[in-house]
């Protein structure tokens, strides 16, 4: 029963009295004002309003409800459709790729010495601290039909005929395994960072005891290493979907989505319907799909990720 | 004896086997930032056959490329990175220690909140981000970039975490001493919390700096530029014109990588940290 005249001194669930509850608050607030601010101004009230205004016809010119209108558009829309479907090639790709690869790199180096580990680590991790750009412009030029070094050197081996110039980001069938290949080797750094660092944290006493009783490497590995590591794989295949799925400096800097649309994916298609087209409803609607997209796959690594802790 | 002995020899071999695969992958990692470095000296840097060393040295890539305001994006890059930084570490911090430690009224909400809005991706926000922006007459300067990245959770979030391991009996102990929450957070939090200020910094610097897709709706004119809008920018112009385009890329990729090379030991560390704790 709350009293306020009353002498005794009132606890609250916290077990603390309501003067020093209040005080707490006072305090915890003073101190979360600065973040709270930003958060509400740059993330919440984006995020509302993208989500109110993806039910609107709203354009340069027009601001109007159209409830569904904007999504059942996208259903219908066949350059969104195969915006979807180039999406989640890169994703079932890349993110197998970028883990096994990583796994698998971060295992051959982990047991060298130490400046053997740091400097494949350092190469590996190299593409993504020169920046997405700068690696973008050199690629876009050693795939050039003309003065581009892959096909100089296809030539040169003999694999590729003298006059041909082969444009492998103008061609439907290679364009997009170009970009699949320059990401790559923007993703795989910071995950060879976490396995190298994972594998080193593997209790070495009892590595050693499953080899003394003849265990085999591969053994060792599925029994003692990769229960260990599944945390941190867990949190690499989280990251690599994510990214994968925000794929979009490297579209827009190498092909633009094309050749007609078939590098186009859904963060493309969302920049180009905003920014060239000026569609903001019918752009914040594709976002939300993304971001519904995005947040079920999160949840289903996180329930699983609980679930290996439990 | 013999089954171990073949067991060694598999292994030597696996050892070789997988030593000649990495390197090769070296050899295509490096390649890339070492075209770009030699492309920007040589003075037909699109001959073929090509030139594998430059047969001569030309400056004149980069007399083109310093007419473009070029110093200039690599400062703008440099403020937004290191301002972003600056203010992710303050606010995150403060933020990160009273959602630790203090059982305030609306902890619960405002951190399920923020856990929320960490899962969905920036690109709902940012037809709108950009609306407000212009709202508040900051579309199209550095700011529209920097703000948006402190307003971004996973900072809080991981300060937050690492905020749980100060312990409790010190932050009392400092109070019976009669410091004031202003003292302790200064005194008592902050150095505790050191390590993870390293692991921010370096994490909201490499993704300010990477965070294309912002610095490109955000910043439009030409004096306004990022280093990376501006390489971009170049390539859309001048799109064949490779020694430029390769100082460009030379100026926004080399300081970076030098930095990354110096202090790669506080990289690691930063990255894991920030997996392992986030």
């Amino acid at each position: 029963m709350r009293n306020k005249d009353s002498k005794e001194v009132v606890m609250n669930k916290n077990g603390v009295s309501h003067a020093i509850q209040r005080n707490i608050d006072k305090v915890s607030y003073i101190f979360l004002t600065p973040m709270i601010c930003f958060f509400i101004i740059f993330v919440l009230a984006p995020m509302v309003m993208g989500i109110f205004t993806s039910f609107f016809r709203y354009t340069m010119r027009d601001f109007s409800f159209s409830f569904l209108s904007n999504y059942t558009r996208m259903f219908a829309d066949p350059v969104f459709r195969r915006s979807l479907w180039n999406t989640v090639v890169i994703v079932v790709t890349s993110v197998p790729l970028v883990t096994i690869f990583s796994l698998w790199a971060a295992s051959a180096i982990y047991e060298r010495n130490r400046s053997t580990t740091s400097f494949f680590r350092g190469v590996f991790y190299l593409p993504v601290v020169m920046g997405t750009v700068p690696v973008v412009v050199v690629w876009k030029w050693l795939f050039n039909p003309y003065f581009g070094l892959l096909n100089y050197v296809l030539k040169a081996i003999g694999v590729m005929a003298p006059n041909v110039r082969f444009d492998w980001l103008g061609e439907q069938s290679t364009a997009i395994w170009c970009i699949l290949a320059i990401l790559f080797t923007t993703s795989i750094g910071q995950p060879i960072v976490l396995y190298v660092a994972a594998l080193g944290n593997v209790d070495k006493g009892i590595e050693e005891a499953a080899e003394v009783d003849g265990a085999s490497r591969l053994r060792t590995f599925w029994q003692i290493k990769w229960p260990s590591i599944m945390p941190t794989t867990l949190y690499i295949v989280v990251i690599t979907t994510i990214n994968s799925f925000q794929c979009f400096a490297l579209i827009q800097l190498l092909t633009s989505g094309g050749p007609s649309y078939s590098t186009s994916t859904v963060m493309y298609y969302l920049y180009e319907q905003a920014f060239t087209y000026y569609n903001y409803g019918y752009a914040n609607a594709m976002g939300v799909i993304l971001a519904v997209i995005i947040a079920f796959f999160s949840a289903i690594q996180f329930r699983v990720m609980r679930s290996e802790e439990a | 004896m013999e089954k171990t002995k073949l067991k060694n020899n598999g292994n030597m071999l696996y050892r070789i086997f997988s030593m000649v695969i990495l390197v090769i992958l070296a050899i295509l990692f490096i390649f890339p930032i070492y075209w770009i470095i030699t492309g920007s000296f040589k003075t037909v840097p699109q001959a073929i056959p090509p030139e594998w060393f430059p047969s001569e040295f030309t400056g004149m890539h980069y007399e083109k490329l310093f007419r473009q305001p070029a110093w200039r994006w690599l400062f703008n890059s440099v403020a937004m990175a290191v301002l972003s930084m600056a203010l992710v570490l303050i606010a995150s911090s403060m933020a990160g220690y009273v959602l630790a430690k203090k059982r305030f009224t609306g902890r619960k909400i405002i951190f399920s909140l923020l856990i929320c809005a960490m899962a969905l991706p920036k690109q709902v926000v940012l037809v709108p981000l950009v609306r407000i922006m212009n709202f508040i007459g900051l579309y199209d300067s550095l700011w529209a970039v920097i703000l948006p990245t402190v307003g971004w959770p996973f900072g809080t979030f991981l300060m937050k975490q690492f905020s749980e391991t100060i312990p409790t009996e010190l932050l009392e102990a400092a109070k019976i001493d009669g410091a004031n929450e202003a003292m302790i957070f200064t005194n008592v939090v902050c150095p505790v919390i050191k390590p993870a200020f390293g692991a921010l910094a370096i994490f909201t610097f490499i993704n300010t700096w990477n965070d294309y897709f912002l610095q490109l709706v955000m910043l439009a004119s030409r004096r306004n530029l990022s280093i990376s809008l501006g390489i971009a920018t170049l390539q859309a112009e001048m799109s064949t014109d490779y020694g430029l385009i390769m100082a460009g890329a030379t100026l926004g990729a080399l300081p970076i990588v030098i930095i990354f090379l110096a202090f790669q030991k506080y990289f690691t560390n930063g990255i894991t940290m920030g997996a392992v704790k986030g």
